[in-house]
């Protein structure tokens, strides 16, 4: 028995390598999915929790223990960073350090600690965990700098509840079924937002598959920000307009009183 | 209440930021300054993006403003020749102080320049005041109300100044130049901190021009309405960062403060009104000498590309 098991484990991991005739059929194949596909900003969004689950079915053995870590990314922007020193006893701005793209959420959920289930290298190259994200940062500074920075980057981000690591957020049931919670915060941009879920046996990836949420608004909130962005004259008109109002009718009401 | 603000980008306490308005509102309508210098740090504190609080921060005190104006124009409150004055140098000064705010934050230094200036400017204003005040409470020792410490002057640099008007409000017959060049400053800090100015403009028109203390707060106001309304236009234009559901929340609170802040004005002494301003300016200023020293708790800041 114990021989048969070992073959097809040596037989999975064989598997890229392998040609399609020998084991299609015993390819595992992750089913995910997510709570809710659309995340709509407008009045009443005090955030969400968003079930990223989904099914790991392995035709070979359904023994073999695997690991889950599931990654929702939100749309990278261009940034600049600055940090402040203190300089002649007041703190002020003074490096700073240009990224291409960093995402504008970063959540991580894995059912062990990243680095019980895989080693370094592999989390750096599917960017599992916060210390392992890819931030691109534009221009040469020496790598230490370049960490000082990132290590500041994700902290405050973290305190903003924009990025988060959950070591143990993926609830793996019966070796089939898993599930991670993950809260999203009021304060997240819109744009798409991809989940993207690895399964994981004996620190490498075995498969791994994506899904999608989109992030938008609608209704008044896409017309305010609509009208901010391209009417700046009439948007700024109605602001003026509105204050002088309300300040005129507050008057007029305390008058009567 | 949870509202959701498109242009902040996050969802607030609804409460929270009318209650916030209805404090500002009432100093303003008791001291005549905008209470921005309050409102835009407050915001901040409660996770709101630093522009977006500016910027909106600046139409609700436009509206604390105009009921005040109204209601200091009933007593007769408000010298309307002063005020065009100053008005017109604050657009001279508001836009300087855009291009200056330009600069600034290229270089990456704004909020540290704004800082500071807090810290020098409402310092002195508030030890000045302070000062001021307790000395004229000590005078008036036991004599009720009565007449008036009536010792007011201006400061010789105006009393030089070519072109004297007569403003009759005021009290004053000096030259246009004085408030002209006062406007100005007040426009360009105005740009640059995101308040109203009317902590500046309230002592200014007291000791450097020496205007009769009946139509300071209402005067002020009138400049403060003006100006207000150019930086949240400057602001549609250029930042695009005035969100109009925090603007209308800040407002419901600041219009009505500022009527209950007209009336707390009508029966307390001036002098006392002054030494509790100087006390609220001279708290600030420390709290903000004592935020430029100690390490901030966001060392690093993000700037969108």
């Amino acid at each position: 028995m114990s021989r048969i098991l070992a073959f097809l484990v040596a037989a999975l991991f064989a598997l890229p390598l392998a040609a399609p005739a020998t084991a299609q059929e015993q390819d595992p194949i992750l089913v995910p999915d997510i709570s809710q596909h659309e995340i709509v900003l407008r009045q009443g969004f005090t955030g969400a929790n968003l079930i990223l689950y989904g099914a790991v079915l392995d035709p070979a053995d359904s023994a073999t223990q695997y690991d889950i870590v599931v990654v929702l990314k939100g749309p990278t922007e261009p940034i600049l960073l600055r940090e402040k020193e203190r300089i002649f006893g007041i703190w002020v701005n003074s490096q700073s350090t240009a990224y291409r793209s960093v995402p504008s959420f970063y959540a991580v959920a894995s059912s062990r600690p990243i680095l019980e289930i895989v080693d370094e290298r592999t989390a750096a190259i599917y960017e599992l965990g916060l210390d392992y994200l890819q931030l691109s940062p534009t221009g040469s500074i020496d790598p230490g700098e370049q960490q000082r920075f990132s290590e500041g980057l994700v902290d405050l981000r973290q305190r903003q509840g924009l990025y988060a690591q959950y070591d143990q957020g993926v609830e793996i049931s019966e070796g089939v079924l898993y599930r991670a919670d993950i809260p999203i915060p009021s304060n997240v941009v819109a744009g798409r937002y991809v989940a993207e879920t690895f399964a994981i046996i004996d620190g490498r990836v075995i498969t791994s598959a994506t899904s999608e949420v989109q992030v938008f608004k609608e209704g008044f909130e896409l017309g305010v920000e609509d009208a901010a962005n391209e009417n700046g004259f009439l948007y700024g008109m109605f602001a003026v307009g509105l204050s002088v109002f309300m300040g005129w009718a507050a008057g007029r009401l305390f008058a009567l009183i | 209440m949870d509202v959701y603000l498109p242009i902040a980008n996050l969802a607030v306490n609804g409460l929270v930021i009318v209650a916030l308005g209805l404090a500002t509102g009432i100093l303003s309508g008791v001291f005549g300054v905008g209470g921005g210098f309050l409102t835009t740090p407050l915001l901040i504190f409660y996770g709101i993006p630093p522009t977006v609080a500016a910027a909106s921060a600046a139409s609700q005190v436009t509206g604390a403003s105009i009921s005040g104006v109204f209601a200091h124009s009933r007593n007769d409150g408000v010298d309307y020749q002063m005020g065009v004055v100053t008005v017109t140098g604050g657009m001279v000064g508001a836009l300087l102080g855009a291009l200056l705010f330009n600069l600034l934050r290229a270089a990456g230094q704004i909020d540290v320049v704004i800082n500071v200036l807090y810290v020098l400017m409402l310092g002195t204003i508030g030890s000045l005041m302070a000062r001021e005040s307790i000395e004229a409470l000590r005078n008036r020792g036991g004599s009720s109300g009565g007449k008036r410490a009536a010792k007011r002057r201006h400061h010789p640099m105006i009393a030089n100044l070519p072109y004297r008007w007569r403003f009759y409000r005021s009290g004053l017959y000096i030259s246009p130049l004085g408030p002209l060049i006062l406007g100005v400053v007040v426009g360009i800090l105005t740009m640059l901190m995101g308040v109203g100015g009317g902590f500046f403009m309230v002592p200014a028109m007291l000791y450097i021009l020496g205007m009769s203390a009946k139509v300071v707060v209402g005067t002020s106001l009138f400049n403060i309405l003006f100006i207000t309304m150019l930086v949240t236009m400057v602001h549609a234009f250029t930042t695009r960062a005035v969100d109009i559901v925090l603007a209308g929340l800040l407002l419901i609170g600041s219009v009505t403060g500022a009527q209950l802040g007209t009336k707390i004005a009508g029966f307390a002494k001036p002098e006392h009104l002054r030494l509790v301003l100087a006390m609220i300016v001279l708290a600030i200023a420390a709290q903000m000498a004592w935020g430029l020293g100690v390490r901030p708790d966001e060392v690093y800041t993000v700037v969108p590309l």
